[in-house]
């Protein structure tokens, strides 16, 4: 999960000069560091692959007996042996979802702010505060959340969303039901403090680098920031901007324990309000992994983490497609 | 200088034989994380006595039965026993430990530990989502000194698997035909209704913050945080309040059967018996690789039963009755090495 966006955002650095073809004979420590370095790739390639081909083997006899209905059924009931991963997997997208509609801007604002904004004294310890936050061990939020966030969330602010949303068409439907703290909106939007610090100080970065001499040249021009940072800015650097919300999505889906600790732990449909309780597939692994009864169960689960895999192997490989679009129809950038 | 050549020799083989030593002593177990605090006491007042380590990870019961299947540990321990047909088949042997009580809690306004008085055909309609609100005839009726709110009832459940749910959902399936019929019992469950709390602090957390909730946990974490724990009518139609004793009461009525030790404590016989009692269980190979390790684990428990009553009562476990440790020990003669000698 973490080493995809840091190979989108490296793309946006110029590419190491290749080894001049006329130097045939490398020296042996060459020789020696290149076989090495090539191996720890290669066995990068080689765990991806045992861990896929294990996980398609624990599956299996979910697969056998539930076939592809597997993936729209509502059912979790494992004394009577009946699986479906419909909730966890809406739970696992609708939380992921809510996170980075409320984290995006928040860290563009954030990454804005240090670079544009933010006097010179104040950057450094800002910064390194943002970078901070990532290093909290998800658990910790999770507590958080339960014992701090929850009680003040479904008091004072659960309340007037639905009075505000609530009458809304459409838009009212998920901000429905009653304000019991716990469930998919209270795991999304903790999850979205989690990943904050992520995009956020990746997007730092890549603004950081952006050449002065582009961004002077607008203001020059009588660009005001805005222009310059919608304008010049992003996109120079949106392959980095993009790397960085994948990076938060990979690790919104996969979080475990925050969620496990928010969303309520619920394994039938509740209705499409964010104020239920719901299930993620990583939550309803950690819940039922280790005591996991019977065959079936316990591959039913390994079939809910493939699905997981699968999930983030899409929302990469979409995200490429989308780098590879704008790459397009942008043009070149120097 | 050849004795000083010698010297050497005997203190390096001295050493080996001392890391042998220890080496064979050592045993290791995984499984339940329910006992576990208790195993833990255990093995550390063990060591100190005998100067033998026992090493313990919890890791859940589904984990302990694997780990035992593959003879990676010396035991597994269970909060579910194994039935009897598949000990056969995995030429497996299993005994009970320790018992310990499953308690319901609420957090009602007004409503003291031990005040309300549910059925188990009440609690089942509870967690079905049959009854709805705390002045339902069905409670009331139940409870005709107790002024209970009419609001609704938020129902808070395990939401990772657990023994304790499995004790829980147990004795709602002998209690009603249709939580039997409809849900089941396992160690996770599709339940109905109510919100998953993460082990038994989620559940404490969860019904402590909501009002007018109820949740089960194990009887310790009752205790520890204080919470209103609900008297519940057992199958000798008697309302009892959980406690060491009742719990002590469901083991020694209920009927052993030392083949299996197959047992679930729940809805047992007996005025002063708690119905929602669980034993948690031992589980090893009937014929041993390692005999000394084997011997050694039996040493373990053998001790324990003998000296470890008082801890487990520390922690809020009730010890097993003098009878049935006496009828355990019998039935480790079972338990043999290849030569088909029994190892302790």
């Amino acid at each position: 999960m973490q080493k995809m966006p840091s190979s989108i955002t490296s793309s946006s650095l110029p590419p190491p000069s290749p080894p001049t073809r006329g130097r045939r004979r490398l020296a042996w420590g060459d020789m020696l560091f290149h076989r090495l370095t090539q191996g720890f790739a290669v066995l990068t390639l080689l765990l991806l692959s045992g861990i896929i081909v294990s996980l398609i083997w624990g599956a299996w006899p979910a697969i056998r007996e539930f076939g592809v209905s597997f993936l729209w059924k509502a059912e979790w009931n494992p004394p009577m042996n009946r699986f479906g991963a419909l909730i966890p997997v809406y739970g696992t997208l609708v939380t992921s979802a809510v996170a980075l509609v409320i984290a995006v801007p928040v860290s563009f604002g954030i990454a804005f702010f240090l670079t544009e904004l933010a006097p010179g004294w104040m950057r450094k310890p800002l910064g390194i505060a943002v970078e901070l936050l990532a290093g909290i061990p998800s658990i910790v939020y999770g507590m958080w959340g339960l014992l701090v966030f929850v009680p003040i969330f479904s008091e004072y602010i659960q309340p007037p969303l639905a009075k505000a949303l609530g009458p809304l068409p459409i838009i009212g439907a998920l901000f429905s039901g009653p304000p019991l703290g716990i469930g998919i909106l209270a795991a999304g939007i903790v999850l979205a403090i989690m990943i904050i610090p992520f995009i956020a100080s990746v997007m730092r970065d890549v603004f950081e680098i952006t050449p002065a001499i582009l961004k002077e040249s607008s203001y020059a021009l009588g660009s005001t920031r805005q222009e310059v940072i919608w304008n010049v800015v992003l996109p120079y650097t949106r392959v980095g901007v993009v790397g960085g919300i994948m990076l938060g999505l990979g690790r919104a889906l996969g979080e475990t324990m925050a969620v496990t600790f928010l969303i309520g732990n619920i394994n039938s449909f509740q209705g499409f309000s964010l104020f239920l309780p719901g299930n993620s597939i990583a939550s309803a692994l950690a819940n039922e992994f280790t005591e996991a009864s019977g065959e079936l169960h316990t591959s039913a689960l390994i079939e809910l983490g493939l699905i997981l895999f699968l999930i983030t192997f899409v929302v990469l490989s979409l995200s490429k497609l989308l780098l590879m679009r704008l790459a397009k129809s942008g043009g070149t950038q120097t | 200088m050849l004795r000083k050549w010698q010297l050497w020799l005997a203190g390096i083989v001295g050493v080996l034989a001392l890391t042998a030593g220890v080496q064979a002593a050592e045993v290791t177990g995984a499984g339940a994380s329910f006992p576990a605090p208790l195993y833990a006491k255990w093995a550390d007042a063990y060591s100190k006595a005998t100067g033998n380590k026992i090493n313990y990870q919890s890791i859940g019961s589904g984990g302990g039965i694997k780990q035992i299947q593959a003879k990676t540990v010396d035991f597994g321990a269970s909060d579910a026993p194994m039935k009897p047909e598949d000990l056969a088949k995995n030429g497996l042997v299993q005994f009970p430990t320790v018992v310990g009580g499953v308690v319901p809690v609420v957090n009602i306004k007004g409503i003291a530990s031990d005040q309300l008085r549910l059925s188990g055909a009440v609690l089942a309609d509870i967690y079905l989502g049959k009854i709805t609100i705390w002045n339902d005839p069905a409670i009331t009726a139940l409870n005709p000194d107790v002024k209970l709110p009419s609001a609704a009832i938020a129902v808070v459940r395990r939401a990772d698997g657990s023994g304790t749910s499995f004790i829980f959902t147990n004795y709602l399936s002998k209690v009603s035909a249709d939580w039997k019929e409809k849900v089941g019992e396992g160690t996770a469950v599709q339940w109905p209704v109510g919100l998953g709390g993460k082990g038994n602090e989620g559940v404490s957390a969860f019904v402590q913050r909501l009002n007018n909730s109820i949740g089960y946990v194990e009887y310790a974490y009752a205790k520890q945080s204080k919470m209103a724990v609900v008297s519940l009518q057992n199958a000798a139609k008697q309302f009892v309040a959980p406690s060491e004793e009742a719990f002590k009461a469901a083991a020694a009525g209920a009927k052993w059967d030392p083949a299996s030790f197959y047992q679930i404590l729940t809805d047992q016989p007996g005025e002063k018996t708690w119905p929602i009692t669980g034993a948690t269980f031992i589980l090893m190979h009937k014929t041993q690789d390692k005999p000394t390790q084997a011997k050694e684990t039996l040493n373990y428990f053998a001790w324990a039963y003998k000296s470890g009553g008082a801890m487990a009562s520390e922690l809020d476990y009730a010890p097993l009755p003098e009878s049935l440790t006496k009828m355990i020990e019998t039935s480790w003669a079972q338990i043999k090495d290849a030569s088909g000698k029994a190892v302790r």
